[in-house]
């Protein structure tokens, strides 16, 4: 504010313009739904238990918010992953109302549900609460050489940069927006079973730079995958794409390193 | 199997046998209703069925086919339910040795049928 209170020009309140244009004003939903938390402690409990909070939302609150408020508020113990809060660092991907989720790109107001419960996703191991251990994706994500492969260098002397066309960048660029959250490895059927199974994301990865004309690295990527527990144990039930919250599409890309594998794709 | 053969290798021996396979249940779905489904199941028609080479050959290659295919899908199975290399090894070398002792007491019996020993 200057002295004296006036605002400085361009920031006056439409009432001290005359004019009689006025602020929408925003008017809380203030609807209350039930969140249930699955707390689990494998070192000190038995079984799962839910707690049920009552939480007040607007349709902009998502269900990272209701679960920090939870914390905040009630229970301090709960144990929660997140970090950016945008859907960028992978970390709060939880199962939501029975679906593999990011929590904070999740709405409770698009859940259309006055109970939202969430629970640890499936298919990986439990640490706390909704908390679960990433290193075997992880490891996986590792094996598949997860970076381009070739001799030479764009910054060698001598070398250009490594140039690629539109087409040529549309046959990966889809696979490059994996955040590592671990929703499609949860959603997998054969990951239920398959204890050893590579996964749709690593699977996902191998296609992203099998298919990036720099690489020269598909015959060893190739190998890795084409095992007892590699990329023949997909059914292609999909699910995997079905939750990306990316739009990444895991079950296209598996199919498509098949094709390599066939012998129809080089 | 896949110890010595590429997983890749061995599915696509899956997928054609499949294939192939569907190709000859089709002639053989054929050539019985030519017949008529009551007289087809007789005693001495059948009979009749495995001296005709030409015939006794559809049925070996069916023998063969759905012999591959079903204990490669077996194996995957298998493999999915449970881990670990001894189980593994046991169930990969018991679904190759159960499908040769198929397809050998299989092939045994359309060939003793065929040269009358039946």
């Amino acid at each position: 504010m200057t002295k004296g209170g006036a605002l400085p020009k361009g920031f006056e309140s439409p009432s001290d313009l005359g004019s009689q244009e006025k602020y929408e004003e925003v008017k809380p939903s203030s609807k209350t739904m039930t969140l249930r938390i699955s707390k689990f402690n494998p070192d000190k409990d038995h079984a799962p238990t839910f707690l049920e909070f009552p939480v007040s939302y607007e349709k902009w609150t998502t269900v990272l918010d209701a679960i920090l408020e939870a914390k905040n508020y009630h229970d301090h113990s709960i144990g929660v992953r997140y970090s950016c809060r945008q859907a960028m660092c992978g970390s709060c991907g939880m199962n939501i109302n029975g679906k593999p989720r990011l929590a904070c790109f999740t709405k409770i107001s698009e859940l259309d549900s006055d109970v939202v419960t969430v629970e640890p996703m499936n298919n990986f191991p439990l640490i706390r609460d909704l908390v679960v251990g990433f290193e075997r994706m992880f490891s996986t994500h590792k094996r598949i050489k997860p970076y381009i492969i070739r001799e030479d260098s764009e910054i060698s002397s001598g070398t250009k940069e490594f140039l690629q066309t539109p087409e040529d960048v549309e046959k990966y660029i889809q696979f490059s927006s994996c955040i590592k959250c671990g929703l499609c490895n949860s959603a997998c059927p054969t990951m239920a079973a398959d204890s050893t199974f590579i996964g749709p994301q690593g699977l996902a990865q191998a296609y992203r730079y099998i298919a990036d004309n720099r690489d020269q690295g598909k015959d060893e990527r190739l190998k890795i995958i084409d095992e007892r527990h590699g990329i023949w144990g997909c059914h292609f039930a999909g699910s995997c794409s079905q939750v990306c919250p990316k739009g990444v599409d895991p079950a296209m890309g598996i199919q498509l390193l098949r094709g390599y594998l066939l012998g129809y794709r080089k | 199997m896949s110890s010595i053969m590429r997983e890749s290798h061995i599915m696509k021996i899956h997928y054609l046998t499949a294939l192939v396979a569907v190709g000859f249940v089709i002639i053989h779905i054929m050539v019985r209703v030519t017949q008529g489904f009551s007289n087809s199941l007789e005693f001495e028609s059948v009979i009749a069925n495995y001296k005709s080479i030409p015939y006794a050959v559809v049925l070996e290659a069916m023998l063969i086919l759905i012999s591959v295919h079903g204990f490669n899908g077996l194996r995957i199975i298998l493999l999915e339910i449970k881990q670990g290399r001894v189980y593994e090894n046991a169930v990969t070398y018991g679904c190759l040795a159960a499908m040769i002792i198929l397809i050998a007491y299989g092939s045994r019996t359309i060939i003793m049928a065929s040269m009358g020993m039946v």
